[in-house]
């Protein structure tokens, strides 16, 4: 442990933090957020994995002022330019700020993360709590539900929901959230399956508690370390299927400057103009990479199992 | 405390068990874990179950408490016939504190938390009082009050559980092998904090043990359980006097005094071979 | 054969033995200067859970992972010097010299591999025989504990047997290359109190037999006393006292008589149990030479 900080107000607010008596709940909680911090923080490359989703998120939030073009400016005059002082990224095939591009299009890529994984990890945790904890024919029929849903590949399954609902962002994100979430429900029915016989929910159900406030108060809060990390971990899958099905013209639509998209008409003008599909497809490997190392070190901290603290 | 002779006891019994039945599993994999069971307690004692393991007496226990609902026979709580589901009052008057420290309390929710739930589940009024009343009865002050159970020892989870069973202000307490996983000298504490509560609140406790010593320390009758069924019923003046009859009995406290190799051969196998 | 302490050369002198972990709050001492010497006799070693005695037991042998540290002034085991002995001069003394058996054998066994064929192996590791050979030692190994159809018994999976079983079956495996010394860290914890006892009596009479030094490390001290020679009672890392089993009653340690004062017994009163008062001063003194 490293010596007292040399400002005492930080080593004060330190101490209070890591108190052996918190005095408070939010002291209690706030002190084990912070332990996990010091741990999460003891692993470089997950700091690694933290800067980038960081900066993506910050590029996303301030591209108007990051951006030096509009994205959408075509000057047919410029098409094609390999990396100069004005266009650091060179330009596309007609004539767009390839930098630009990609800094808008970091909204896009985290606009689909976000909303698959704020759609998909609660269905399954729901889905997985109820199925493990009561049993039976709710179990039963929930997942083969679910085996329904895995017996697919995603991609695929993915590409026929989008041409059924017609190509879009908002339809490529509802297909991708249809597939992504039944490895959550097996996670999450895993874990109860586990917890559900521990004494402590043995000790509540003797209070008198309902079925609902088991799920929603003991069985739930030990399933979200898991799927966090799951989650983290599959973004990275997430923004490939994004990209995959924008490459495919199903996914968000010309003019918007979605990576994948772009690297589909980056295509015909691969072997002399390689800028144009590469620079995205990197842009899409850091973020999938940064996402992977923050899943990992996520994992280190929160997964008792692996060492984190219990 | 004096031991209160399980003949002469007044005219309602806290706790009747008649009859008492528990079958684990179909077919070939049959358990009948509780076989025949009936014992009665009265108000104010400590009654005790000893036997070894998979003799079936905590099943007995999860039984009473309504955590296992497949069960047949009678039991009587309290006056009142319980069926195989327990209702909120039952709550009220019966509690359990658990063996495995480590496995009783939640380990995302502080002491706080955990003392908090039994309240709002039952709506009780003055939370915070309760919750301050209980940890300083069971021996904890206030600092522990919103520390998570990973920073607490194994005998301050104990108390935790002990404080959690009785926020609600129970009669009686059932008791599985609360002090077996505990290092001797933090035994000897909870058992001294589990008396010392009896007294004061008056509570009826039964209590599970494989350790004779524990339950003859504790308890004024015992029965003796072997394979599910109940082999004998004594109380415990007669423990004391090292005088059961059963044969199983005397070789459970032979075996409790320690290692003496001429009793070990003459020990016999009770029952099916384990 | 002599019995007792060190008149002859011990078989194990353990001086200053210290056992540390590095932690994120600093280091961690689990074993903070023990030293005792064995005979071929039966020492017990007692303590509550903290007190380090699993870890002496396993710093003896070289068992404890990184990233713990062992340092001793003297380990020597008839002769050898623990310390300086090469990794593989170490894997032949584990299991052909100095054996170990551990608490719970659903852990220790091999649950994919049927019961014969592990004795067997452990046999073939330290001698070169044939199969059959090695297949013949491990059901005579398996009479010699007392299971009464070895051959039933050689092809079940550890799975088809009771923890009693299954502990003399460890114990069976441990003993098959004939080592001088035994280390049983918490042997019986897992099992019944009759079982436990029917074990230990299966212990004693392969100990005597052949001749061996055995460690028993448990926290039940009433166990341990009427088991063993001569007890050595930990705290905090340090021994606190080491006494001939037979004395135990007339302790001198404060914690020692803690201890045995605590515990309920049949014959109590039923008065308030006296509570152990844990000095601080024991965190800092120990014995400092054990016989």
């Amino acid at each position: 442990m490293s010596s007292q900080a040399q400002n005492p107000a930080a080593s004060g607010w330190r101490a209070w933090l890591l108190s052996a008596s918190p005095a408070s709940r939010r002291q209690a909680r706030l002190g084990r957020l912070y332990i996990a911090w010091l741990a999460f923080q003891s692993n470089p490359l997950a700091m690694l994995g933290l800067g980038i989703v960081l900066a993506l998120i910050l590029v996303a939030v301030f591209a108007p002022l990051i951006a030096p073009y509009n994205p959408n400016a075509q000057v047919l005059a410029d098409r094609l330019q390999y990396f100069s002082a004005a266009h650091p990224f060179g330009t596309d095939e007609l004539g767009r700020d390839i930098f630009s591009r990609i800094v808008y299009g970091s909204r896009l890529t985290l606009y689909i993360v976000v909303l698959v994984a704020i759609i998909a990890a609660p269905v399954g945790l729901l889905v997985g709590t109820t199925a493990g904890y009561l049993g039976g024919w709710v179990d039963r029929v929930l997942m083969r539900i679910t085996d329904i849903f895995l017996a697919f590949p995603k991609l695929v399954l993915a590409l026929a929901l989008v041409s059924a609902l017609g190509p879009g962002i908002e339809n490529a994100i509802i297909a991708i959230a249809i597939t992504s979430w039944p490895p959550y429900a097996r996670i999450a029915r895993a874990e109860t399956l586990t917890i559900r016989n521990s004494d402590f929910i043995s000790a509540v159900r003797l209070q008198g508690a309902g079925r609902l406030r088991i799920i929603w108060s003991h069985i739930m809060p030990l399933c979200t370390s898991s799927l966090i990390v799951r989650v983290t971990l599959d973004m990275a899958g997430i923004i490939l299927i994004a990209a995959g099905l924008g490459f495919l013209g199903l996914g968000a639509q010309p003019p918007l400057p979605e990576w994948g998209a772009m690297i589909s008409s980056g295509r015909n003008v691969l072997i002399n103009q390689w800028w144009v599909a590469t620079v995205p497809g990197i842009a899409i490997f850091i973020v999938s990479l940064g996402f992977n190392l923050l899943g990992d070190g996520l994992r280190d901290v929160l997964d008792p199992k692996s060492g984190g603290q219990g | 405390m004096s031991a209160m002779p399980v003949t002469a006891m007044p005219v309602t019994a806290m706790i009747e068990v008649e009859g008492l039945n528990v079958v684990f599993g179909h077919g070939a994999d049959r358990v009948h874990a509780v076989r025949d069971v009936s014992f009665r307690v009265p108000e104010g004692a400590t009654f005790g179950l000893v036997g070894e393991s998979g003799s079936g007496k905590s099943t007995v226990l999860r039984a009473l408490s309504g955590l296992n609902p497949d069960w047949t026979g009678r039991v009587v709580i309290a006056g009142g016939q319980q069926g195989p589901r327990r209702d909120k009052a039952f709550y009220k008057l019966v509690q359990m504190v658990f063996q495995d420290p480590y496995g009783s309390l939640h380990p995302r929710h502080t002491v706080d938390r955990i003392l908090m739930e039994p309240l709002a589940i039952h709506r009780l009024d003055n939370p915070d009082r309760r919750i301050d009343q209980v940890l300083g009865e069971v021996g904890l002050g206030s600092a522990f009050r919103f520390r998570y159970p990973h920073q607490l020892s194994g005998g301050q989870r104990q108390r935790v559980a002990i404080a959690r069973a009785l926020i609600l202000e129970p009669r009686i307490l059932l008791l599985d092998e609360p002090t077996s996983a505990l290092d001797v000298s933090v035994q000897a504490e909870v058992l001294n904090l589990l008396q010392r509560l009896k007294q004061e609140r008056g509570l009826t406790y039964v209590l599970v043990s494989h350790n004779l010593a524990v339950i003859a320390h504790m308890c004024d009758a015992l029965a003796v359980m072997n394979h599910g069924a109940v082999v004998e019923e004594l109380d415990v003046a007669q423990l004391k006097r090292h005088q059961p009859e059963n044969p199983y009995t005397r070789q459970l406290m032979v075996a409790s005094l320690g290692y003496d190799r001429a009793a070990i051969d003459r020990f016999e196998d009770f029952g099916r071979e384990g | 054969m002599s019995e007792g302490q060190g008149t002859a050369k011990p078989l194990l002198a353990v001086e200053d033995l210290q056992v540390s972990f590095p932690s994120r709050k600093g280091l961690v001492e689990a074993v903070r200067g023990v030293s005792f010497s064995l005979g071929r006799e039966k020492l017990g070693i007692v303590g509550e859970s903290g007190s380090g005695k699993s870890m002496t037991g396993r710093a003896i042998l070289r068992l404890v992972s990184k990233p713990g540290i062992v340092r001793a002034k003297r380990l020597e085991f008839d002769g050898i010097d623990l310390q300086r002995a090469s990794e593989a001069q170490m894997r032949r003394i584990r299991g052909q010299r100095i054996s170990m058996v551990m608490q719970d054998p659903k852990f220790s066994l091999n649950p994919v591999m049927r019961v014969g064929e592990q004795i067997a192996e452990a046999y073939r590791t330290h001698q070169k025989v044939s199969h059959a050979e090695a297949r013949r030692r491990a059901l005579e190994m398996l009479k010699a504990v007392r299971i009464r159809d070895p051959e039933r018994v050689a092809r079940a999976y550890p799975h088809e047997v009771s923890g009693g079983m299954g502990q003399r079956i460890m114990i069976a495996m441990m003993l098959i290359p004939d080592p001088d010394l035994l280390i049983a860290d918490e042997p019986t914890s897992a099992l019944d109190v009759t079982v436990q006892l029917q074990v230990l009596a299966i212990l004693d009479d392969l100990v005597t037999q052949r001749g061996m030094g055995l460690i028993f490390i448990s926290h039940d001290l009433n166990l341990v006393a009427s088991f063993c020679d001569r007890v050595v009672i930990m705290y905090a890392g340090r021994i606190m006292e080491i006494c001939d089993a037979k004395n135990l009653a007339a302790a001198q340690h404060p914690y020692t008589r803690g201890l045995l004062n605590c515990l309920p017994t049949i014959d109590g009163d039923g008065r308030d149990l006296p509570v152990l008062r844990r000095d601080p001063k024991w965190l800092d003194e120990g014995l400092e030479h054990g016989l």
